[in-house]
């Protein structure tokens, strides 16, 4: 039973173009939209679009790393890779929080997810093979989600920044243990320090493609970037991604299978090759090696789980009723969509 | 929860938005006779000042509390899961963006 102060309404209802102009002010000035503020209905497609992909690539990311916590060779690297599945878990929950602040509901978004309306990053389409995949996607895979994340703490929709504020604080234990993993492994025997090669090379691309497509195939950026929903390309980012990455596989002593890569002494920049678009785009689509086993792990533990949620809700309406006739109902006024304390 | 209100007025948690970007943050408590009174009295009594640019208020019963007698059971289990922490990691200073 929440009330918001706001502006009050005016007299007059504000023209279209007032409140256009009013919006395109508050990005002007780099500030930040809230949920109840006015907003062009492209804009809060276009954030349910990319938050709920974000989400949904948070709880499908679980499943690529889950799939080896019984088989992680110490109860202590166990603990960690137990622990970061559920970080992921709490970033997807933090991420759908955010998106249902624009009049979605979770349970829209999940069918979203399992019908294959909404997508999630491509990288988990590929499968983990080895151990030392575990190492490969803390350092790769999760080093290429901060160069992400990191300039989107700044992005204009306030409860995405302030998700992804949360999730980069936590995400730098997700890359360091990768890559305490590999070191490990690197210190071992030769068929160890050939597991992490082999991982390499197999999750360079695919980390690469995480910043997706080239500029030029990217029709969507110059609109989110004029409404400061992302701040850099998604060249600038694989750019900068590059030329963090490469001191850091020299350090750890592995190649990155790319014989174009090179640094650029006029650019200051690493020189590198394109990731297979065409592949990119199969998977996108759906081809990839994982993604029906993926969707229809989402779809069977949801399933699974719906007399868990009845029973839940059955129990809470009975002990309500107890106390209180009228609380259930007015519980369910509370979840009001355009209410921001979605996680109260 | 809107229903009649006798004696005293009932007592509203205030939450205020800083600026644009920062969470509602939760700055204390007033009493009114209804929801929308709360909002024009939080204004007044917390926001004299320019502290804000948006006020949430909520009824305090209708806020659920962890009681302080739950804090070890609740809390404690992390105290040993070093291993959620960056700095558990030794990575060797030379490693650079890590
Ligand atoms: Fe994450
Ligand atoms: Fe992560």
């Amino acid at each position: 039973m929440s009330v918001v102060a706001e502006p009050e309404p005016e007299v007059e209802p504000e023209s279209q173009a007032q409140l256009e102009a009013r919006f395109q002010a508050v990005i002007g000035r780099k500030d930040r939209i809230e949920p109840r503020d006015w907003m062009p209905e492209a804009y809060r497609r276009t954030l349910v679009r990319q938050v709920a992909q974000h989400a949904h690539s948070e709880i499908i990311g679980m499943q690529p790393e889950g799939s080896w916590v019984g088989r992680a060779p110490s109860l202590r690297r166990k603990a960690i890779l137990l622990a970061k599945v559920q970080d992921e878990a709490g970033h997807g929950l933090y991420l759908y929080s955010a998106t249902e602040t624009l009049g979605v509901s979770r349970q829209e978004l999940t069918e979203m997810l399992i019908s294959g309306k909404q997508k999630y990053s491509s990288i988990f389409n590929y499968p983990t093979l080895s151990y030392a995949d575990m190492g490969t996607i803390g350092w790769l895979v999760d080093g290429a989600a901060i160069c992400n994340q990191v300039p989107l703490c700044r992005t204009s929709f306030g409860p995405y920044g302030r998700a992804m504020i949360r999730i980069c604080k936590e995400e730098s234990f997700h890359q360091r243990q990768g890559y305490e993993l590999l070191m490990t492994m690197m210190r071992g025997t030769d068929e160890q320090r050939a597991m992490v090669q082999e991982s390499v090379d197999r999750f360079w691309w695919p980390s690469l493609m995480m910043f997706g497509p080239p500029d030029d195939a990217s029709p969507n950026t110059a609109q989110s970037m004029a409404w400061g929903v992302k701040t850099h390309t998604n060249d600038e980012l694989r750019q900068r991604f590059v030329d963090m990455t490469v001191p850091q596989a020299k350090a750890l002593g592995v190649t990155l299978p790319d014989p174009e890569l090179v640094w650029n002494e006029q650019r200051g920049a690493h020189d590198f090759g394109q990731p297979d678009w065409d592949e990119f785009w199969d998977v996108v689509k759906g081809n990839g090696p994982c993604n029906a086993q993926r969707v229809a792990h989402r779809k069977r533990a949801w399933d699974d789980g719906a007399w868990v949620r009845e029973a839940a809700l059955a129990f809470a309406n009975s002990e309500n009723g107890e106390t209180s006739a009228t609380s259930a109902t007015s519980k369910s006024n509370e979840s009001n969509q355009s209410n921001e304390t979605g996680t109260a | 929860m809107t229903g009649q209100v006798s004696g005293e007025w009932p007592l509203y948690e205030v939450f205020v938005r800083g600026k644009r970007g920062l969470n509602h943050v939760h700055v204390g408590s007033l009493h009114a006779p209804d929801d929308e009174l709360a909002v024009r009295h939080a204004r007044d009594v917390y926001t004299r000042r320019n502290e804000g640019v948006s006020i949430w208020v909520v009824r305090s019963s209708a806020i659920t509390a962890s009681s302080p007698d739950e804090k070890d059971p609740l809390f404690a289990p992390s105290g040993d899961k070093v291993y959620r922490h960056p700095t558990f990691y030794d990575i060797p200073a030379d490693v650079p963006h890590m």
